[in-house]
């Protein structure tokens, strides 16, 4: 019998509860009538703004540029006319410069048959600078994509990893696409390869989506491509990189380094599918699927959903409100941010939206530490939480820095496991930052 | 647009396990009835009166000491109920009733509320208070009461089984091979269940197997025997573990550990103080009798305390199982199990300290990473 692999240590099963969105195709929602997109929606200073109040902008127009060496390019999602620019906060607390863009005009993509550039005559700089150009980011993580397929000289990559682990909770966004967009996701594959030229090329499934494992083996027979399928055990998090990493090669990144130390790089369905539009189409990065669920909301969809697009739209989209949410979150349970302002947009890291009510939540009242490690045996960097959470309370950074507080990726697994419901992602969060404006003071950079 | 209700903005992750503290505690709560009714119904209504002053101490003490402590009734969360339920079940059925209310004074506010509350405890509190009157009064903590279905004769009136093997031991030399065949040489009686019951399972299930079972466990199993009102019936035990361990609120490690080590040892030497051989001993009879099963499932594995990791909590459970088997074959105690459990509930910081999670990318002995 084949076993099939996954990571060792820690790590849980959360309710999955991806039944009633699983099956549902993707659509594409409607068009916002107003827009609200970000600058600033990848991990890195935001985009400087090209356009003004009251200027007509088309559809995949670009409107910020790039700025320094950690910026990416954004682009007008809708075709319409500035309406205003302002500053929102995003879910996550960080504010943003914005551009609001009230719909209107021609539209030049939708109902128009798109022009296939064929990409094997481009060379791998000019992928590179199309991805770049496109405004291409990691749809999990906010990487510029350009940023992490330039291989920096002297690394070389053993593995090509496709992550379709959609380890979170509710999401089925991404596992749609690769029922449905199989052909252009392995394509995607191969361009990505052609950048960073791997020795082998893995598309990781879970072993519990029938139906996505059997499109992708049915594509990969009939196309006979130089790409692996590998089913895995489904544990989360194992859509995080570093155990995606250890469960397909084997290999541990030491701390501090990344999984290009170990001669990987792994790319999400989402991003590749991006990446496949980006080069073949020559299509900037303005819409993305996501998840709508939710007990709270009427339907529970899988939506093709242009970037900026609020909140408030989608939920009346889904049928409105069944009944009031107890919290509103943007991206999965286990690691996204629950918001309180239904005019937050969709961003190109936006994975889901879920509308959750207090029994899907389970939330109860917090208790004393009862010691029964149950936060030990569920972190997958093999941290201990509630001893890290202590250090932090009382404020022994420096400890806690030892015992690798800056390992932790804020899966969130100790705190879901938690019997006393205690904050420890939060409070281990809060270390972090703590740690970090230390550095920033010592650096002489004030905070 | 704001949602117009009172919408709750927390920090990841935004929804949570089943388990919380205070579902743990009543579910273990509630698999702790059936096996304390049926010692209420085999030893009768005093060991009803024993189990409601118990508990009720409990909750009263829970009360007052969070009370002195400036801290909320903390009823609500159920750990004062299971702690008074199990330091009844601990107790003989017939003690006076002062006891148990010494047994919970010493539980609730000692071992628990002196450390902190919940959670903070170092030592099982129930056991703690066992601890506490075994030695307070040891002939009260010593006399037992013969159930229900069981004749009582007169030579074995106050004995548990484990009880009269031991005394056995110390006085006599020569002794027939297994401890049930010892037990009736002494007298102790079989029950009408058992006559009934072990002829039937021998001759439609057991026989085909090529398996005789000697009469004597289905008393056993079913807890007709004298013992501590919630120990005897290891039936009810294992079917609520059952629950707990599918609801995943146990974790499986401590008991199998405990099982393994303690079975392994009384298979090996259990058979030599009959004059037997190595590899004769009857673990069957020794899992059944002196509370082991209350004490590994609900003592032992008890979560606050014992480790934390996987090979903490085996390295606990297989010194608790090993101490048992001293204190039951070579110690002054009968049953061994509680004594054991505190014991190691000593060593769980020193376990704790010892075993570490391993971290992520920390280099695996025999397997080093190669940087090219």
């Amino acid at each position: 019998m084949n076993i099939l692999r996954t990571f060792p240590r820690g790590g849980l099963r959360p309710r999955e509860m991806k039944s009633r969105s699983l099956g549902r195709p993707l659509r594409n929602a409607f068009l916002p009538s107003l827009s609200i997109v970000p600058l600033l929606q990848h991990r890195g200073s935001a985009a400087e703004c090209l356009v003004r109040p009251r200027e007509s902008v088309r559809e995949g127009m670009l409107i910020g540029r790039a700025v320094g060496n950690d910026g990416s390019n954004v682009h007008s999602p809708v075709p319409g006319v500035v309406k205003s620019l302002g500053t929102i906060t995003l879910p996550w607390g960080e504010s943003s410069p914005a551009v609001f863009i009230e719909l209107g005009g021609e539209f030049d993509c939708i109902g128009k048959p798109a022009q296939v550039y064929a990409w094997e005559e481009f060379r791998k700089d000019k992928l590179l600078a199309l991805l770049a150009e496109k405004g291409l980011v990691g749809l999990g993580s906010g990487i510029p994509t350009e940023r992490k397929l330039a291989l920096s000289p002297g690394k070389r990559v053993k593995t090509l990893i496709i992550n379709g682990m959609e380890c979170e909770p509710y999401l089925c966004s991404d596992t749609r696409l690769l029922i449905e967009k199989t052909a252009e996701i392995m394509e995607g594959v191969h361009i990505a390869a052609k950048i960073v030229e791997p020795l082998r090329r893995i598309v990781a499934v879970p072993s519990d989506k029938k139906e996505a494992l059997a499109a992708v083996k049915e594509h990969l027979r009939e196309s006979c491509a130089n790409i692996e399928l590998m089913p895995l055990l489904p544990k989360y998090p194992l859509g995080d990189e570093r155990q995606l990493v250890r469960a397909v090669t084997g290999e541990e990144t030491v701390s501090g380094e990344s999984v290009l130390d170990v001669g990987a790089v792994v790319l999400n369905v989402g991003t590749v599918f991006a990446l496949y539009e980006a080069v073949v189409l020559q299509k900037p990065l303005i819409e993305r699927s996501i998840t709508i669920a939710g007990k709270a909301i009427g339907r529970q969809e899988n939506l093709k959903v242009r970037i900026g697009t609020p909140l408030a739209d989608l939920v009346e989209e889904c049928g409105g409100f069944t009944q009031m949410p107890e919290k509103i979150v943007m991206g999965g349970p286990m690691m996204g941010w629950s918001i309180a302002d239904l005019s937050c947009p969709v961003t190109k890291t936006t994975s889901g939206a879920l509308f959750l009510t207090s029994r899907e939540i389970r939330s109860s009242r917090r208790t004393n530490c009862l010691n029964c490690g149950r936060c030990i045996r569920s972190c997958p960097v093999g941290l201990n939480p509630v001893g890290l959470y202590k250090k932090v309370e009382h404020a022994a950074y420096a400890e806690a820095c030892s015992e690798g507080i800056l390992d932790c990726n804020e899966c969130g697994c100790c705190a879901y496991a938690c019997p006393a419901r205690i904050p420890l992602v939060k409070e281990i969060r809060d270390g972090k930052l703590a740690l970090a404006s230390a550095a920033a003071l010592d650096r002489g950079e004030g905070v | 647009m704001r949602v117009e209700v009172p919408i709750s903005v927390t920090s990841s992750p935004q929804m949570y396990d089943e388990s919380s503290t205070r579902n743990i505690m009543w579910s273990v709560f509630f698999c702790l009835l059936p096996a304390a009714f049926w010692g209420v119904f085999i030893f009768g209504l005093s060991a009803l009166g024993v189990l409601l002053a118990a508990l009720a101490s409990a909750a009263l003490f829970e009360f007052l000491f969070a009370r002195l402590a400036g801290q909320d009734c903390p009823l609500w969360d159920g750990s004062a109920c299971v702690t008074g339920l199990l330091v009844g079940m601990t107790l003989p059925p017939s003690v006076p009733l002062y006891v148990p209310v010494f047994a919970s004074l010493f539980a609730i506010g000692v071992v628990k509320w002196t450390f902190g509350g919940l959670g903070r405890n170092w030592m099982h509190p129930a056991l703690g208070g066992w601890l506490f009157v075994y030695f307070s009064w040891p002939r009260a903590m010593t006399t037992w009461t013969f159930p229900r279905f069981l004749p009582s004769p007169d030579a074995v009136s106050s004995a548990t089984p484990l009880g009269l093997l031991k005394t056995g031991i110390v006085e006599e030399t020569v002794l027939p091979p297994s401890p049930l065949e010892y037990l009736a040489s002494l007298g102790y009686p079989e029950s009408s269940v058992d006559a009934v019951l072990s002829p039937w399972l021998n001759a439609s299930i057991l026989e085909p197997l090529g398996i005789s079972l000697p009469s004597g466990y289905v008393d056993l199993f079913l807890g007709i025997m004298p013992g501590s009102i919630g120990e005897v019936s290891a039936f009810l035990l294992l079917a609520s573990t059952v629950f707990l361990l599918a609801r995943k609120i146990l974790s499986p490690a401590i008991p199998a550990a405990y099982f393994g080590v303690f079975g392994f040892f009384v298979w090996v030497f259990g058979g030599l103080q009959y004059g037997g051989e190595y590899f004769t001993g009857d673990v069957l009879f020794h899992i059944f009798t002196g509370g082991l099963l209350l004490g590994v499932f609900y003592m032992a594995a008890d979560i606050v305390a014992s480790p934390v990791t996987l090979r903490g909590q085996l390295i606990f459970g297989s010194g608790a199982g090993f101490l048992t088997f001293l204190i039951r074959f070579y110690g002054a105690s009968p049953e061994g199990a509680g004594l054991a459990i505190l014991a190691m509930n000593v060593f769980t910081p020193l376990i704790n300290r010892l075993t570490p999670p391993v971290r992520f990318g920390a280099p695996v002995r025999g397997r080093g990473r190669t940087h090219e």
